[in-house]
């Protein structure tokens, strides 16, 4: 704002802002509000009243109805392992990819970044049948192994770490070789060090992503017991087959909890980590 | 044209004071620098001065008119900034046009496209735009009209600058270190241009910049700052002749004057590192001092003797035409630097033993809190005749 | 047991005295082979990750297209093109080519000048801008699944609340996701309201890279009302993010499924098909592999051809940085 822009006028066009901001946000976040006032709120209250504060507080009888009528905690575990082990995956796999591409100058090294550029602007989804098919050829369809193997690696995550190695210097590479490490040693003990927001960001981006993505495991998995949060809740929702949107709107919050926490305690790594992931050009 | 006026202005950034109630006064058609190290409070003063930031206490006029509160727009002034500020998207000539469509054209008449129909605007769109061609071409630039900032040479933005802060012909122009971004031989170029513009369009500059040279060879008047104080206004080889307390003196030269302590041991006389200098008697037995002499205020001397600095040398800097000696003097914890005429002191070797006559017109007296002491003839020189000679 | 592990042995002596004319090859050459094994070394296991599960199944889409297999089918024939043939004269994928579309067209628009709205007033005061922009930003990493299910609650016919307020407000109200006018603006504005945090962080990060030093000139230059500074500086150097905020949101749009699984079904009638979501029916409900994979290869081409499009834009703006 110019200094010189009349106090009043000022004042005005903060409430203004506020005003604003305050609702657009709450519109935002008003199906959020909903999602655990429902939660909390008995059957024959769910729908003949449009305020937030339930009237009589049925809240453990949904979320307990949540989590013994569907396994709830099984989905949420499933989508623990599931994102822990793709993500763990994806950086032991692409830390060392993007640091060859990044610092070492090796024939071939242009053809594996096209490589990487090519998988990087493919949707996943449209993979989706020949995968399948991969599963069904390896009989590995309806295994934690069916949800994990297809995000292995991330040409986005070696993209990032390669833009974010490049800005190391060559000479502490230099540096890590004349003290005797190797080329692998370099990556993990210097380079990874060195990286954390990039690999923190990264880490955001795909445990967001997975923990959220309903495509593949409805492809992937047919077993209950198997179902990452987004496709449980799916089922949950068919067999309820009605609209006892108490326990469901339960079972949706305890879903969504985990990341609104994640979000809320590292609020500032999320919209950096969106940003890193928008910069893929 | 106009007269600029700077009364008590105070600013603080939370806790720390940027600006302590800076006292100045422009005169019409001057050419003055701020001169300070970075962090002192000139750019902040400039952008006071612009209406682009607000002082917390003090009182700005412009051709005698108080601009306190008015839009920078209204100040009739124009400024060019450290990075130049070039609108990257417009075209130069569309950089050049702007400030002068924001004053001549409506809100409406500068709606695009529709703008052009109503009445008027043709005909100042068309004045406009021969007086950027004027002043582009009165600056070189003219073949670079239709180009965009990115695609041009340092120095060429750098003109472009200075021809959007002209084409408006504002009374003040502001300028933040316009040179610090160009290499050291287009920066020396730049300069003399710059002092040939305040030269022919003859408005008021106010300049801001760390580079001692610059102030030097551009100024009327250099006002020089340190930590948010206005210590001295002066024209520049006052400031490097005779500043006003210690902070300017260590400031303004490079290497930077030598600073010996010392006590008045009698009436008249003082001791510095074994050899005596003789001193205005004003100045009570015992009284501590500072001593200030410009490396050039040295000179070569054959032996000791009264006045004669002796030392060993520790280095020899060669710079081409002088050379640097460093010497360690007895008792002195910094070396005293000598700038010395290569010619003359070709054998000094590190190690030697040197012995330094000191040009008395041009020894500075200083109280140990940094006042000057102000007294012509203070000291006697005592350099041998014929080294006299060579040093002059 | 021993003779063969001696033979071993004196093979991989012998491995190591053949290496010796390695030995006089020129320093240099050496180095480069090295650091050639070093690369690849590091890189391989992600490259054969990367080959196996994005390229070789792109070039297996395509070629699967070209027949007419079907899941559980042990022999497939060729059939050239027909299943492109088929795709365009078939109603259905037509509609759904047309809602994608009309859904890209309502979601991008919405998407990005509300973002953009939004990221300006933050951006416009210095105070509460985190939490404007973590609220803002909240539904984009939502789970999509479990929010539809909250819309629908919303949107209930009889019981949500969207019908009471519009019924008590006097506006006329609707089972706004089981008729056929209302299904696709409905969907699209659950997409609006899911991607214009991203927007909106994108354009924030777009405005953080404006030198103040511009606005400086701008108000000694005279521009220094708010909607001369939009128009001089503001919005035009915002033009390279917006150009890459409408791709990105538009790739979004294009890939957007869960909603419209968990909401619509692709229905009333196929008032609400999509492309994926066509592309998910056809393969993994219908089992038809090759007309799937012609799906999918269209979307594939769509989404290759924006990033091209971002890629030459980007690349032509090159001078704004």
């Amino acid at each position: 704002m110019s200094a010189t822009t009349s106090g009043s006028m000022s004042t005005l066009a903060g409430i203004f802002r506020h005003a604003v901001l305050l609702l657009t946000g709450a519109l935002l976040l008003f199906p959020f509000l909903w999602m655990v006032s429902l939660s909390l709120k008995a059957p024959g209250e769910i729908f003949h009243t449009s305020f937030f504060w339930p009237a009589q507080f049925y809240g453990i009888e949904n979320y307990g109805k949540a989590l013994t009528e569907a396994p709830l905690l099984r989905y949420l575990f499933n989508g623990f392992v599931v994102c822990a082990l793709i993500l763990a995956l994806q950086v032991v796999l692409c830390a060392p990819c993007a640091y060859a591409l990044a610092k070492l100058r090796f024939l071939g090294r242009d053809l594996i970044f096209a490589v990487v550029l090519a998988g990087l602007i493919m949707p996943h989804q449209v993979l989706s049948l020949p995968l399948f098919i991969i599963g069904y050829k390896f009989d590995i369809l309806n295994t934690y192994t069916a949800l994990i193997l297809p995000y292995a690696v991330s040409p986005f995550g070696i993209f990032l770490f390669r833009q974010f190695f490049k800005t190391i210097p060559d000479d502490v590479v230099h540096a890590a070789r004349l003290d005797g490490l190797s080329e692998l040693a370099i990556v993990w003990k210097v380079m990874m060090p060195m990286s954390l927001p990039a690999i923190i960001a990264f880490s955001i981006f795909s445990v967001v992503g997975h923990w959220n993505d309903l495509f593949w495991p409805l492809i992937a998995v047919r077993d209950q017991s198997l179902m990452p949060p987004p496709l449980g809740i799916l089922a949950f929702k068919n067999e309820e087959a009605g609209s006892d949107y108490g326990p469901l709107m339960a079972a949706s919050t305890l879903v969504m909890l985990p990341l609104i926490i994640a979000f809320l305690v590292g609020q500032r790594w999320f919209v950096e980590g969106l940003i890193q992931g928008a910069v893929k050009q | 044209m106009a007269s600029v006026s700077i009364q008590c202005i105070s600013k603080d950034y939370g806790q720390t004071p940027v600006l302590r109630s800076v006292s100045l006064s422009i005169a019409d058609g001057e050419f003055l620098t701020l001169l300070g190290p970075s962090g002192c409070g000139k750019s902040t003063l400039l952008r006071i001065l612009a209406g682009l930031e607000v002082q917390d206490v003090g009182s700005i006029s412009i051709g005698g008119r108080v601009v306190d509160g008015v839009r920078p727009k209204r100040r009739d002034i124009a400024m060019v900034f450290q990075s130049y500020a070039l609108y990257p998207h417009m075209s130069v000539a569309a950089n050049m046009a702007l400030p002068l469509r924001m004053y001549r054209l409506s809100a409406f008449q500068r709606l695009p496209f529709l703008g052009r129909l109503l009445r008027g605007a043709a005909q100042i769109t068309a004045d406009i735009d021969m007086e950027v061609s004027r002043t582009a071409n009165s600056l070189g630039i003219g073949h670079l009209l239709s180009r965009k900032p990115g695609q041009l040479s340092g120095g060429q933005r750098q003109r472009v600058a200075v021809g959007r802060a002209m084409v408006r012909h504002p009374a003040v122009f502001l300028l933040d270190e316009p040179l610090s971004n160009l290499d050291a031989k287009l920066r020396v170029q730049m300069r003399a241009e710059i002092k040939e513009l305040h030269r022919r369009l003859g408005g008021t500059f106010v300049y801001v910049t760390h580079d001692q040279a610059e102030a030097m060879t551009l100024s009327d008047r250099v006002a020089v700052m340190l930590d948010g104080e206005l210590l001295q206004v002066a024209p520049p080889q006052g400031i490097y002749s005779d500043p006003a307390n210690r902070r300017v003196a260590e400031f303004i030269g490079s290497p930077k004057i030598n600073m010996i302590d010392v006590v008045v041991r009698e009436r008249g006389l003082i001791d510095v590192a074994g050899a005596t200098l003789a001193i205005d008697s004003d100045i009570p037995t015992g009284t501590p001092l500072s001593l200030g002499i410009r490396p050039e205020a040295l000179c070569l001397a054959d032996h000791p003797g009264q006045g004669i600095l002796t030392g060993s040398v520790r280095m020899v800097e060669h710079m081409g035409s002088d050379l640097f000696v460093h010497l360690d003097l007895a008792g002195a914890d910094q070396p005293l630097i000598a700038r010395l005429l290569a010619e003359r002191a070709s054998r000094i070797a590190p190690g030697q033993r040197l012995h330094l006559g000191v040009r008395a017109d041009r020894v500075l007296l200083f109280t140990r809190d940094g006042q000057r002491l102000r007294r012509e003839a203070d000291l006697v020189c005592r350099c041998v005749t014929p080294l006299r000679e060579v040093a002059g | 047991m021993s003779e063969p592990l001696v033979f071993t042995k004196a093979r991989t002596g012998s491995s190591v005295i053949r290496r010796a004319p390695l030995l006089a090859v020129s320093p240099a050459r050496r180095q480069a082979l090295a650091m050639t094994l070093a690369g690849l070394g590091l890189a391989g296991p992600a490259i054969v990750f990367l080959l196996g599960l994005f390229l070789l199944p792109a070039v297996a889409v395509i070629f699967v297209a070209l027949t007419d297999w079907q899941f559980g089918a042990v022999s497939f024939s060729f059939v050239g093109l027909d299943n492109y043939r088929e795709l365009f004269a078939d109603a259905t994928f037509r509609v759904s080519l047309v809602n994608t579309a009309v859904y890209v067209l309502i979601v991008v628009p919405g998407t990005t000048l509300t973002g953009l709205a939004i990221a300006l007033l933050i951006e416009s005061g210095n105070s509460c801008r985190s939490f404007y922009r973590a609220i803002h930003f909240l539904p984009f990493m939502a789970t999509i699944t479990t929010m539809a299910i909250v819309w629908e609650a919303l949107l209930h016919p009889t019981m949500g609340l969207v019908n009471q307020l519009f019924a008590a407000a006097g506006l006329p109200t609707a089972n706004w996701l089981r008729n056929e006018n209302t299904v696709l603006p409905v969907l699209g504005l659950i997409g609006i309201w899911q991607n214009l945090g991203y927007a909106m962080v994108l354009f924030l990060a777009g405005l953080k890279r404006i030198p103040q030093d511009l606005y400086d000139a701008a108000d000694v230059d005279g521009a220094d009302l708010w909607i001369d500074r939009l128009r001089t500086i503001t919005l035009p150097l915002l033009g390279p993010v917006s150009v890459f905020v409408v791709i990105v949101v538009s790739l979004k749009a294009l890939e957007s499924f869960d909603a419209v699984k968990v909401l619509t079904q692709g229905g009333p009638g196929h008032a609400s098909e999509v492309l994926l979501y066509t592309l998910y029916r056809e393969s993994f409900e219908y089992l038809r592999a090759g007309y799937g994979a012609a799906i999918a290869v269209v979307l594939l081409g769509l989404v290759v051809s924006l990033t091209l499009i971002n890629t030459l834009i980007m690349d032509r703006k090159v001078h704004y940085q």
